[in-house]
């Protein structure tokens, strides 16, 4: 006796099951040659979901604390069964992850998917990038190894530049004038309790969004399927688009697997402040790009620091991008060419930066 | 008629009036530097009676107030030459090599003067060289043996702190040498002048000079400064101990004690020579070419074989710690965590540097212990570098059976995936 028809019966009778999935019955895909990209939002959303189990697991064994953080990871990577498994796979599903939501974005970008009526999909997507990076840079510091003490001081330091409230930040950012036990703790605090919450929120609020206006066509193909909408093609979400997808989250976690099992997440020499820090030390590779525009800027640029003068220009850039669908028209045959040269250029700028400063002594 | 009106006029006097008070003051209480007429003509004459007021800035003695009259005599304050320069002002002129100790030591072999200036720097300077070879041979007439201005330079002279002074540890053998690696000046001695040479090759002098370590030995340290004399046969192992502590006990315990005495053999020269000392290895034991033992030591008798065993378990420790770190290395290479037992392989490392102190004894069993110490600690780090390999196969294992079930899940979605569409 199959028990599925009666569970389905059970829900339907107290919760109005039948109703509460039918928009997932209706949902469908738009088909043509760039669906693939389609593809990354939910890998990134499989990423996520491997970062919150794996770092669940860490929660087990972790110890934030400067005397004994680094020596929990040892722990973990050393004694604990599948301990490094568990630790290698959070690690670079957090890079992958980045990357995967880099590439959403360009995709989302290049496809002049943020356009009406998506422009808030837009603005939580970016949101979210920001906050994965913070999530990047508050764990990057967990492990309290050498270098990942140096980056935070660089990080940090950069954050003080910011005019009139740059050193607040950073002493907040600190907990104190310098990195040290209590800014572990406070990383640790972002990274485990703040962060999510704030992600969790958005990532309901991108994926409903998602859901009520449905997958957007890129404008041209919008335009010639509007005029005759017996060109259309679709696929259907539930089962044929998520059967897809999850071939996909299969492959991630091939990778993933693979990476972790032949390449190991490096666990470093242990934090000690008191150690110069070490040569061409350098952040983690999502925010090469940032720091080589700033090395690069002259010290002085007219009257104004070089340093804080590329703060600022980021934050403003940031601030733009986040706006950046207001800026569009809202008629798909009439959309604005200079928007995609800026997408080509930012695309050009942050790879060739990070190849560049990867490469950089 | 008045160029200023009255009230800028009287404001003018007043501050001319208040300018010649200052000045007047300034003179009184010896504001500014005391006349020394001494260097007016002396930095403009030249060598060997040059003195320009810039070296003798850098002089100790100057910086600390003293003058040209302090050793010299006369009168500073004279712009006439020949008053300056009158017996009857108390003109030395220029001080006799042989009376140079004895000027020097009316200051500095007074605790009561010296205390006004440094308490700590010690008084016992001319007595100490009086003992010295130099002063000896000073005494007996010998005007060619150094005196304080050789060593510490004259007008310009620095604390020995001071790194360009001549006397700091890192410039003291090239001091020395300046006479002592002169063989025509030395000619008449009949002493060796390779000693410079010998210790520019030495480790002390790589401790010194290159890593920059302060207590590491130079000239003086073995040979006394200012009662400079060379060692003698029965003081060597003394000087040697004065670092080498460890080394120094357990020589004095081993039968080599006892035979090196009776044989007028100087201690820890034997070996490892003197100013040459070279970075000791574990070839100078044993019984093949480069070993030091093979000097008495021939086939047949006790201690060559001791040295022969002395040398293999050294050799066996060293083995031992290179497969521990090679096969941590490979670890490591693969990602494998192993910083702990890289971290533990320094307990072997230290063994063998304890065993290569306890070599001194002698005695094949005292060595043995430490070896065996050290080789159980590297047999350990190299089962865990075993550990850490067996467990990276493991798992590639993991990995690829892993994998297979990815790709047959895979497989398996997209039959199914074929199928609902069709």
């Amino acid at each position: 006796m199959n028990p599925l028809p009666k569970l389905r019966q059970w829900l339907d009778e107290r919760f109005e099951w039948d109703d509460l999935i039918a928009p997932l019955r209706e949902k469908a895909v738009p088909l043509h040659r760039l669906s693939y990209w389609y593809f990354l939002g939910g890998i990134t959303l499989f990423l996520f979901v491997i970062q919150v189990l794996t770092g669940i697991l860490l929660l087990l064994y972790y110890r934030p604390g400067a005397n004994e953080a680094f020596e929990s990871v040892q722990y973990i990577m050393t004694q604990v069964q599948f301990g490094w498994l568990i630790r290698s796979v959070h690690s670079w599903s957090a890079n992958l992850m980045i990357f995967t939501a880099f590439a959403h974005m360009f995709s989302v970008l290049f496809l002049k998917a943020y356009r009406k009526p998506r422009e808030l999909t837009w603005v939580s997507g970016v949101i979210l990038l920001f906050l994965v990076m913070g999530f990047g840079f508050s764990g990057y510091l967990l492990p309290w190894n050498t270098l990942a003490f140096f980056a935070t001081k660089v990080g940090t330091e950069i954050t003080g530049q910011v005019p009139i409230v740059g050193k607040p930040m950073m002493i907040f950012l600190r907990g104190g004038e310098e990195v040290t036990g209590a800014t572990l703790t406070r990383f640790f605090g972002f990274h485990v309790a703040v962060l999510p919450g704030l992600a969790t929120l958005l990532i309901l609020v991108h994926v409903l969004l998602v859901q009520r206006l449905g997958i957007s066509v890129p404008p041209k193909l919008e335009v010639e399927w509007t005029a005759n909408p017996s060109v259309k093609r679709e696929m259907k979400f539930f089962p044929n688009f998520l059967l897809r997808e999850l071939m996909a989250w299969y492959v991630a976690l091939g990778v993933l697997g693979a990476l972790a099992a032949i390449f190991p997440w490096n666990l470093g020499v242990k934090a000690d402040p008191f150690v110069p820090a070490p040569a061409g030390i350098k952040p983690e590779w999502y925010f090469l790009f940032m720091f080589q525009t700033l090395k690069l800027i002259p010290p002085k640029v007219w009257f104004i620091d070089g340093e804080i003068l590329g703060v600022l220009a980021f934050g403003v850039i940031g601030l733009l991008w986040l706006l950046l669908p207001f800026f569009e028209s809202d008629h798909p045959s009439r959309t604005k060419r200079w928007i995609t040269g800026v997408a080509i250029f930012a695309l050009a700028y942050v790879a060739g930066m990070t190849v560049y400063g990867h490469f950089a002594k | 008629m008045a160029i200023l009106p009255s009230s800028t006029r009287s404001r003018a006097g007043v501050r001319w009036l208040l300018l010649a008070a200052f000045l007047g003051l300034s003179a009184s209480f010896g504001y500014g530097q005391a006349k020394n007429s001494c260097l007016d003509c002396h930095s403009t004459l030249p060598d060997p009676f040059g003195v320009t007021q810039d070296k003798f800035s850098q002089d100790i003695h100057a910086q600390k107030g003293l003058t040209c009259v302090n050793c010299h005599g006369g009168d500073a304050t004279s712009d006439d030459a020949d008053q300056a320069m009158s017996r009857k002002a108390g003109w030395k002129g220029k001080i006799d090599r042989k009376q140079i100790p004895a000027l020097c030591g009316s200051c500095h072999s007074d605790p009561a003067y010296i205390r006004g200036f440094n308490p700590s720097l010690r008084t016992d300077q001319l007595s100490q060289y009086l003992t010295s070879v130099h002063g000896k041979r000073l005494a007996g007439g010998d005007t060619k043996v150094a005196v304080c201005t050789d060593c510490h330079s004259v007008h310009d002279l620095r604390a020995p702190s001071d790194p360009r002074s001549t006397v700091n540890p890192v410039n003291v053998a090239t001091t020395c040498s300046r006479c002592h690696a002169d063989a025509a000046y030395m000619s008449s001695y009949k002493i060796p002048t390779n000693q410079f040479a010998e210790y520019s090759k030495s480790v002390h002098h790589d401790a010194l000079a290159v890593r920059g370590d302060l207590s590491a030995p130079t000239c003086t340290t073995c040979h006394g400064n200012h009662g400079a004399t060379p060692p003698g046969v029965a003081s060597v192992a003394n000087v040697c101990s004065t670092c080498h502590v460890f080394q120094s006990q357990l020589f004095d315990t081993s039968p080599h004690k006892e035979a090196f005495a009776s044989a007028g053999l100087p201690g820890c020269v034997t070996c490892h020579s003197n100013h040459g000392i070279l970075h000791p290895t574990d070839e100078f034991i044993g019984t093949g070419d480069k070993a030091v033992c093979t000097q008495c030591h021939t086939q047949g008798d006790a201690g060559y074989a001791a040295a022969g065993k002395i040398r293999e378990q050294l050799a066996q420790l060293a083995v031992a710690i290179g497969n521990a770190d090679q096969i941590l290395g490979t670890a490591e290479r693969s990602g494998m965590e192993v910083s702990q037992p890289k971290l533990d392989l320094t307990q072997a490392r230290d063994a063998l540097t304890k065993a290569r102190v306890t070599i001194h004894s002698f005695n094949v069993d005292r060595v043995g212990a430490d070896v065996k110490l050290g080789v159980a600690a590297a047999a350990k780090d190299y089962t865990a570098g075993q550990q850490a390999l067996a467990e990276r196969n493991y798992r590639r294992i993991g990995l690829a059976i892993s994998l297979i079930a990815i790709a047959l899940a895979l497989i398996g979605l997209r039959l199914y995936i074929r199928q609902i569409e069709s």
